[in-house]
C-alpha cells in the first residue's frame, strides 16, 4: 500500500506573456504627447531573467527636462490649478480604474523589466499602486480637512524620480498624492525599469487627463539632476539611495525647493523567546527575502534572543529550502532575478566581504538558472554590530543575524546605527511590544508582521533614512503649502 | 514503539498568531500546480484518502459497498491506485476486514464513544479493545474537549496513553476536534500533547462539527509534528479530516504537507485525508487532465 | 552713600548649569548707544559639543515624561516668568526697548508660553490617525519628537522669538540647543534661570551665547543634532542646509515677525516631529489577504 513516491516537484507555471503590449521603443511622455528625445539617444532595458531586450528608451536631456518643466508649469497654471477639486479627483479615479483593468498586463511587464517574482508584482506592487491612485483620489476635495485651520495650496511642479525595486508602485506613491494636491508632476523612473511607468503614461493618456499635467521622462543620472537643478520646480520627490539622497539635498540647498526623501534603511527584526515562532519565522522570510531584498525597509538586520537563536535558525534554514527561486514569470517563484548586472555585483562584493569579515554563511540549496542575474537567499550568522555587513545597506537577500540577552540591549543596538526607516518587534507580551515600538527610532513599527504596505498608512524614516511620509493623510502635507 | 513520555515532559507550546498563519496558508493556495505535478499530486491524493462513512444510519450494505469503491476507485482508468483505508465505527470494522480482503487497503476505526468522547475511561478502553480485536488496523480516538477546555490536560494526557496501550499493534490516530477547542492557541497544544501522550497520527476533526480541517489548522499541527521530529527524530502522522472536498483544496495540502514537512511525509504512512466526497472530485481532475474535457459526476460512481 | 549695586554675571546654561563658556572668552553687550551694558560669554564650538551632549542625554528624560506633566511644566514656565516680568522689562528697556513695547514684549511671551502648554498633551490627538489598512492589521500613526534640535534664535526679537521657537520645540518632547541672539542676549540667559526655577530637566534646553557666525557650523554640522531651526537669516541658508546634509538634519527655516499674535500654532510643533507607524495584527477581522 505505501509505495514512496520519487520527490513531488511542481512542474514550471510561468505565466503567459501573449497579452502584453510592448513597443520596441519608446518616445518621452510630455505635454500629452510621445515626443523624441532632443538627445537622439536610445537606451535598452532587459529582462534581468536573461538578459534579452524588452525595448528600447529614450535618455532625456536638458532641453527634454526643459520641455516637460514648462509643459508641466503651463499645465499648471492654465488648467490644473483651477480646475474645481473634485473634478482633479475624478481624474485620478479614471486613472485608478483604467490601471485595475490592465493590472495583469502592468503585472506582467513589471516582473519582466524588474525581475520580481510575477505573485509579488500581481498580488501586492500593481494592486497597490491602484489602490493608491484610489485612495488619494479621494483626498483631492478634502485637503482642508486634513489640516486643521489652515489653508492648503498645491507647491506647483514637482519633480518626482524614482527608483527600480517598486517601479510602478513608487510611481503610484509620487504621483497620486502630488495630483491630488494639485500639483502637476515630471516624472523620472529609474534606467533598469522604466517600462511600466512608461505603460502609466498610456493610461493618463487614454484618462484623458489634461496634457502636461504628468510627464514622464526616462534617462540616466544626469536626466534626474536636471530635473532637481531646474529653476522652476518647486518640489522635488526622491525614493533612492542615502548618498543620491544627499546630492539632491546639497544641490536644492538654499532654494526655496521642498523635499521629500525615501532612502535607504538597515532595519532590525527582533525576535524574543516568546514570539509565535513560526510566523516570526515567515516575518523574517517576509522581511529580507521579499522582492530580492530589494526593499528599503527590509529587515536585514535580524537580532535573536539568545536562548531561542539555535531554534530559530534551524527553522530559519528549513524553511529557506521550500523557497523556490527562479525565473520571475513562473507563478511559483519566491524569490525572482537581481534587477541588475550592478546589483548582484555589489550583493556579491557584500557576500564576499561577510566571509571575510569572520561571518559564517549559509546559503538556500537552491539551483541558480545560468542565465540572468540571481543570488540565492543568504544569512550570516556569527556578525557583530561592527561588521561592515550589519552595518550597510547591501539592497539584496542578505540577512545577518545577532544575537541579544535583554530588552534594552536589543533597542540600544536596534537604534545603533544612521538609518531608521523601519523596524519589527515579535513578541507576544503587549506590554513589550509598546515598549519597543515606542523606542525605536523608525518611521514604520510591524509588531507581529513585517513588509506590510497600504495606501492608508504613512511611511517613511527617521534620521537618514530621509524625511517626509508617503501614504495615509500624512502623506499629503509633502505636496501643499499651508497657510 | 513504546511511548517514553510522560505528562511533565510535555513542552510549554509556542504561541500561534492567527493572522501570520492565514498570510502563510495562502502562500500555499498560490502554488500553482500544473501538468505532471498536477496528475502526480491527484493520484497521491487518492492513495492518501481514508474513505469515510461514520453515521447511525451505517448499514452492512453501506460498508460494504464503500469498500468496494475503495478499492476500485474508477476501473476504466487504468492505472490508479486504491484509497487508503477504509474508516468505519467498531460494530462495522469485522464487516469491512473481510471485504477488503489483501488489497493493501487498511481498516480503520473510531472509538472512545466516537463522536464526542463523553463517556468513563473504561467504556473507551472497552470500545477500542473491541475494535482492535474485530482486525482494525488503525484506531481514530476523540480526546475529551470538555476535559481539555477545563485545563485538565493530565486526564486528557493519561487518556491517550492508555489508549494507545490498549491499540496494540494498530496505529493509534488522535482527533482533537479542532472546531472545539477555538483558538489555534490550542489546536498546537493539543497537538503537543497528544503527539507526546503517543499518538502516531494526529486528526482535524471528526467530521460532526464544523469547522473542521482549516489549512490554518492543519498548518498548526503540522507545525507542532515539525518540532516534535526536530527534537526527537520520531516522523507523526497528519491527517485532516472533515470539509476537504474538492481536489484543489486537497492538493494545497500536500503543498503546505511537502514544504513544512518535507516530501517523506508524502506517502499515506504518514498523511491522509478524511473524506467521503474528495475521491470523486478527484477522479474528475485525473479524467480532466488526461482528456482535456471537463468531467460529469454522472459518469462517476457514489458508494 | 548710595549702596553699591551688586552686578549680574550672564553666563551660559548647558547641562541644567551655569558654566562660563569654556573658552574663556568674552564679547561686550551693546545698548543702542553702544555703552557697553554686560560681559557676555563668547561661547565655543566646545560648548556647543558640551550642551549637545547635555541635551542627549536629557532626551529620554524629557521625552519620556507624560504630555499632561511637560504641560504643567511649561505652564510653571509661564508662572515663573511671570513673577518675573519686572526683570525682563528692565533688560529690554536696557537692550533699547521702549517700555510699553517691553512690557508688551514680555506679557506676549508669557502667554504664548501657556499657549503651548495647553497644547503638550493635544497636539498628539489632533495629527495622530487610525488608518483603514486593507488587511487584518491595527495600524496607527502618531508622533514622536524628532530628538536633539538646534536653535538659532531670533535674531530681530530678544525674548518673544526665543519662546515663540522655544516652546513648540519642548513643548513636543525635543531637548534643544540654542545659539542666543546675538545683539539682544540678555534676556536669553535671564530665560534660562527661569527655566531653571520650572523643572526642566537639566540639560533639555541649553543656550549658548556668542557670535552665531562662529557657532552655526559647529551646531548644524554636529552628527548628533537631528533638526535646526532659524528664523530670517537667510543670508545663511545655504550654508546651513550644506552644513546639515551629512545626517539629512530637518532643517526649518521661517521669515516672521514673530511680535505677531499669528505666529503660534499646531504646526511649529509638528514640525519638530516625526510620524511613527505602527502596526500589529488583529484577529478575526475578515481574510489576512486582502481583497483586491
Amino acid at each position: 500500500m505505501t509505495s514512496k513516491n520519487k520527490n513531488w516537484e511542481y512542474s514550471p507555471s510561468l505565466e503567459s506573456t501573449g497579452h502584453i503590449k510592448l513597443k520596441k521603443k519608446y518616445d518621452l511622455f510630455i505635454n500629452g504627447k510621445w515626443v523624441k528625445s532632443a538627445s537622439k539617444k536610445y537606451f535598452k532595458t532587459i529582462n534581468p531573467n536573461d538578459e534579452k531586450l524588452l525595448a528600447e528608451i529614450s535618455h532625456a536631456n536638458q532641453k527634454d527636462v526643459d520641455l516637460a518643466v514648462n509643459s508641466a508649469r503651463k499645465a499648471y497654471d492654465t488648467v490644473w490649478s483651477k480646475m474645481p477639486a473634485n473634478e482633479r479627483g475624478k481624474y485620478i479615479y479614471r486613472i485608478a480604474r483604467i490601471m485595475q483593468e490592465r493590472a495583469k498586463e502592468l503585472a506582467v511587464i513589471e516582473s519582466l523589466d524588474s525581475g520580481k517574482p510575477i505573485r509579488e508584482a500581481r498580488d501586492i506592487d500593481i494592486p497597490l499602486a491602484c489602490n493608491h491612485f484610489f485612495y488619494y483620489a479621494g483626498w483631492a476635495d478634502k485637503l482642508d480637512y486634513a489640516f486643521p485651520n489652515r489653508k492648503t495650496k498645491p507647491l506647483g511642479v514637482a519633480g518626482q524620480i524614482i527608483p527600480w525595486n517598486f517601479p510602478l508602485l513608487m510611481a503610484a506613491w509620487k504621483i497620486a498624492p502630488a495630483l491630488a494636491a494639485g500639483n502637476t508632476v515630471v516624472l523620472k523612473p529609474a534606467e533598469t525599469t522604466s517600462l511600466t511607468a512608461l505603460k502609466l503614461a498610456e493610461i493618463i493618456e487614454e484618462s484623458g487627463l489634461p496634457a502636461g499635467v504628468v510627464n514622464i521622462i526616462t534617462g540616466h543620472g544626469d536626466t534626474g539632476a536636471s530635473i532637481v537643478n531646474h529653476p522652476d520646480i518647486n518640489k522635488i520627490a526622491f525614493t533612492g539611495s542615502t548618498g543620491v539622497g544627499k546630492i539632491i539635498q546639497k544641490a536644492i540647498a538654499g532654494t526655496d525647493k521642498k523635499a521629500t526623501l525615501e532612502l535607504g534603511g538597515k532595519s532590525a527584526n527582533i525576535i524574543f523567546d516568546d514570539a509565535p515562532l513560526d510566523q516570526a519565522i515567515e516575518g523574517i522570510v517576509n522581511g529580507i527575502f521579499f522582492n530580492q531584498g530589494h526593499v528599503c525597509c527590509a529587515g536585514s538586520r535580524l537580532f535573536v534572543q539568545e536562548n531561542i537563536a539555535d531554534k530559530v535558525i534551524r527553522k530559519l534554514k528549513h524553511r529557506m529550502k521550500s523557497l523556490v527561486v527562479g525565473n520571475p514569470l513562473d507563478k511559483n517563484t519566491d524569490v525572482g532575478a537581481i534587477n541588475s548586472k550592478e546589483q548582484l555585483q555589489i550583493i556579491n562584493k557584500y557576500i564576499k566581504l561577510g566571509k571575510k569579515e569572520g561571518a559564517e554563511i549559509y546559503q538556500s540549496e537552491c539551483s541558480i538558472p545560468k542565465k540572468g542575474f540571481f543570488c540565492p537567499p543568504t544569512i550570516f550568522t556569527n556578525v557583530a554590530q561592527s561588521s561592515i555587513i550589519v552595518q550597510e545597506e547591501i539592497f539584496g537577500p542578505v540577512l545577518t543575524i545577532q544575537t541579544f540577552r535583554t530588552v534594552d540591549e536589543v533597542i540600544q543596538k536596534a537604534n545603533n546605527t544612521p538609518f531608521g526607516l523601519a523596524a519589527g518587534v515579535w513578541t507576544d507580551k503587549g506590554s513589550r511590544i509598546f515598549n519597543l515600538t515606542t523606542k525605536l527610532k523608525a518611521g514604520v513599527v510591524w509588531a507581529n508582521t513585517y513588509n506590510k504596505f497600504d495606501p492608508a498608512s504613512p511611511f517613511g524614516g527617521y534620521k537618514e533614512s530621509g524625511f517626509g511620509r508617503e501614504g495615509g493623510m500624512h502623506g499629503l502635507s509633502a505636496y501643499l503649502k499651508l497657510s | 514503539m513504546k511511548n517514553q513520555n510522560n505528562f511533565n515532559s510535555l513542552p510549554l507550546s509556542p504561541s500561534v498568531d492567527k493572522v501570520g498563519v492565514e498570510e502563510r496558508v495562502s502562500r500555499f493556495q498560490k502554488r500553482s500546480i500544473k501538468t505532471n505535478s498536477k496528475m502526480d499530486g491527484l493520484k497521491m491524493v487518492l492513495n492518501m484518502i481514508d474513505l469515510t462513512t461514520l453515521e447511525g444510519k451505517d448499514t452492512p450494505g453501506k460498508v460494504r459497498q464503500m469498500c468496494y469503491k475503495a478499492i476500485h476507485l474508477h476501473d476504466s482508468f487504468p492505472g490508479l491506485p486504491t484509497v487508503a483505508a477504509v474508516c468505519v465505527y467498531p460494530s462495522m470494522v469485522g464487516l469491512a476486514k473481510s471485504m477488503v480482503k489483501d488489497s493493501g487497503v487498511k481498516v480503520a476505526s473510531v472509538s472512545t464513544a466516537f463522536p464526542s468522547g463523553q463517556a468513563p475511561l473504561d467504556v473507551k478502553i472497552t470500545d477500542t479493545k473491541y475494535a482492535v480485536d474485530q482486525g482494525a488496523d488503525e484506531i481514530d480516538m476523540v480526546i475529551s474537549r470538555g476535559k481539555f477546555l477545563a485545563g485538565e490536560y493530565a486526564f486528557v494526557f493519561d487518556e491517550i496513553a492508555q489508549i494507545k496501550e490498549v491499540c496494540g499493534q494498530a496505529r493509534l490516530k488522535v482527533i482533537l476536534e479542532t472546531g472545539e477547542l477555538a483558538t489555534l492557541d490550542n489546536v498546537r497544544k493539543a497537538s503537543d500533547l497528544a503527539i507526546y501522550a503517543g499518538a502516531d497520527f494526529i486528526k482535524t476533526s471528526t467530521g460532526k462539527i464544523q469547522p473542521a480541517a482549516t489549512m490554518q489548522v492543519t498548518y498548526t499541527m503540522l507545525m507542532a509534528i515539525r518540532d516534535y521530529y526536530d527534537e526527537t527524530g520520531i516522523m507523526i502522522g497528519m491527517k485532516p479530516a472533515g470539509g476537504i472536498s474538492n481536489s484543489k483544496l486537497a492538493l494545497h495540502n500536500l503543498v503546505m504537507v511537502k514544504e513544512l514537512l518535507g516530501d517523506e511525509w508524502l506517502t499515506n504512512e504518514w498523511f491522509r485525508f478524511g473524506a467521503s466526497s474528495l475521491a470523486n472530485d478527484v477522479l474528475m481532475q485525473i479524467l480532466k487532465t488526461d482528456t482535456g474535457k471537463y468531467q460529469s459526476s454522472d459518469y462517476f460512481t457514489i458508494d | 552713600m548710595k549702596r553699591v549695586e551688586i552686578l549680574k554675571t550672564y553666563k551660559i546654561y548647558s547641562g541644567g548649569n551655569f558654566p562660563r563658556t569654556e573658552s574663556g572668552r568674552y564679547y561686550l553687550a551693546l545698548d543702542k548707544k553702544g555703552n557697553p551694558i554686560a560681559n557676555m560669554c563668547m561661547g565655543s564650538r566646545k560648548d556647543v559639543r558640551n550642551a549637545v551632549v547635555s541635551a542627549r542625554k536629557a532626551l529620554g528624560a524629557w521625552s519620556g515624561k507624560t504630555a499632561f506633566n511637560r504641560s504643567q511644566i511649561l505652564y510653571r514656565i509661564a508662572e515663573v516668568l511671570e513673577g518675573r516680568k519686572s526683570q525682563f522689562i528692565e533688560e529690554l528697556i536696557l537692550q533699547g526697548s521702549q517700555k510699553n513695547i517691553a512690557i508688551k514684549e514680555v506679557e506676549d511671551s508669557i502667554d504664548r508660553i501657556v499657549y503651548y502648554a495647553g497644547w503638550c498633551d493635544k497636539f498628539c490627538q489632533i495629527g495622530s490617525s487610525v488608518n483603514p489598512v486593507s488587511s487584518s492589521h491595527f495600524n496607527f500613526s502618531t508622533y514622536e519628537p524628532v530628538g536633539v534640535v538646534g536653535l538659532i534664535a531670533p535674531q530681530d526679537s530678544s525674548l518673544l522669538g526665543l519662546v515663540s521657537l522655544l516652546m513648540p520645540i519642548i513643548a513636543g518632547g525635543n531637548t534643544c540647543v540654542v545659539l542666543a541672539n546675538e545683539s539682544l542676549p540678555l534676556c536669553s540667559i535671564t530665560f534660562s534661570e527661569v527655566l531653571h526655577a520650572s523643572d526642566v530637566p537639566g540639560g533639555a534646553v541649553n543656550i549658548i551665547t556668542g557670535h552665531i557666525s562662529e557657532l552655526i557650523k559647529p551646531l548644524s554640522t554636529h552628527m548628533d543634532v537631528n533638526a535646526l531651526a532659524f528664523s530670517g537669516l537667510s543670508e545663511l541658508k545655504k550654508e546651513i542646509d550644506l552644513f546639515s546634509v551629512e545626517n539629512l538634519k530637518r532643517v526649518r527655516s521661517y521669515d516672521l515677525n514673530w511680535q505677531n499674535t499669528d505666529t503660534q500654532g499646531l504646526h511649529y510643533i509638528t514640525d519638530f516631529q516625526e510620524v511613527k507607524t505602527t502596526w500589529h495584527p488583529i484577529e478575526n477581522i475578515g481574510g489576512a489577504t486582502s481583497t483586491y
